[in-house]
């Protein structure tokens, strides 16, 4: 049986990873992705630990997360169309109107 | 069972890697494709039946494929995304340097984890298990991602669905 600190050791790499991917890129569907691998870790550490704990509970929170994940990426991919309607390129750099 | 564990983590790691360096976005979908199938497999070596089949019935198989029709009805007959230089082009080393920041403060946590993995059940993590679960004791959770489910299709209908359509 494989050590709990494993698992989370690898749900910390892919959380940096996508951490360091959500700064470093500027295209806005690849950052939508890098969110995506950080909600990812955060899904490996609640199974992880819902085998740990023997609970069933942070599996259904796995569930949970995974439909928030969906609509989170279907409302962010409507913004990046409505961007794109009106500029025709998808930069976040230039998208800063609301910076005042 | 813990050569699996190593090869998925592997491919894990190299496929992140992959989905944020890639120049295009496409690439970048089909190596999130790979990295959802491998993190299935962990699930599978976590007893979690139920959601290795979701991670890749409703992941790889529904939200990929919405990025994929973004990506390719937005790039018909433009260049792809990022072009030119950026105009924040600093981004890159404080990005790295605070990814190994986040990576020694979560190792820390990792390394002074106290994790100590009882037997489980032999029906634990079962997809029978699971269901009975979520429709007994988690009942009014699984009604409100329902309706959260509702809000997010309300809003992108609000945002996305215009009378003007330009090609």
């Amino acid at each position: 049986m494989i050590p709990t600190n494993d698992y989370l050791a690898a749900a910390a790499a892919l959380f940096v990873i996508g951490v360091i991917g959500f700064l470093m890129r500027r295209n806005p569907i690849t950052m939508l992705m890098a969110i995506e691998l950080m909600w990812n870790a955060g899904n490996l550490v609640f199974a992880a630990f819902a085998r740990n704990f023997v609970d069933m509970s942070g599996q259904i929170f796995v569930f949970i997360v995974i439909t928030v994940a969906a609509a989170e990426a279907a409302i962010a991919l409507a913004i990046v169309v409505m961007v794109f309607r009106r500029r025709r390129e998808v930069d976040v750099d230039d998208v800063s109107m609301l910076r005042g | 069972m813990i050569g699996l564990f190593w090869i998925c983590t592997v491919v894990l790691i190299v496929t992140a890697i992959a989905v944020i360096g890639s120049k295009h976005p496409v690439h970048s979908v089909v190596a999130l494709i790979v990295n959802f199938a491998a993190l299935a497999v962990l699930f599978l070596t976590l007893n979690a039946e139920f959601l290795a089949m979701i991670q890749i019935i409703i992941y790889a198989g529904a939200i990929l494929v919405l990025f994929l029709f973004v990506i390719t009805l937005l790039t018909i007959g433009t260049q792809p995304i990022e072009v030119g230089p950026s105009r924040l082009s600093f981004q890159a080393v404080p990005s790295i340097v605070a990814g190994i920041a986040a990576l020694a403060l979560l190792a820390a946590g990792v390394r002074g984890a106290r994790t100590a993995a009882p037997a489980a059940p032999p029906d634990f993590g079962f997809v029978g298990t699971f269901g009975l679960q979520l429709l007994t004791t988690h009942l009014f959770a699984f009604e409100v991602t329902g309706f959260v489910l509702l809000i997010a299709v309300l809003g992108v209908i609000l945002m996305a669905a215009r009378k003007e359509v330009r090609f």
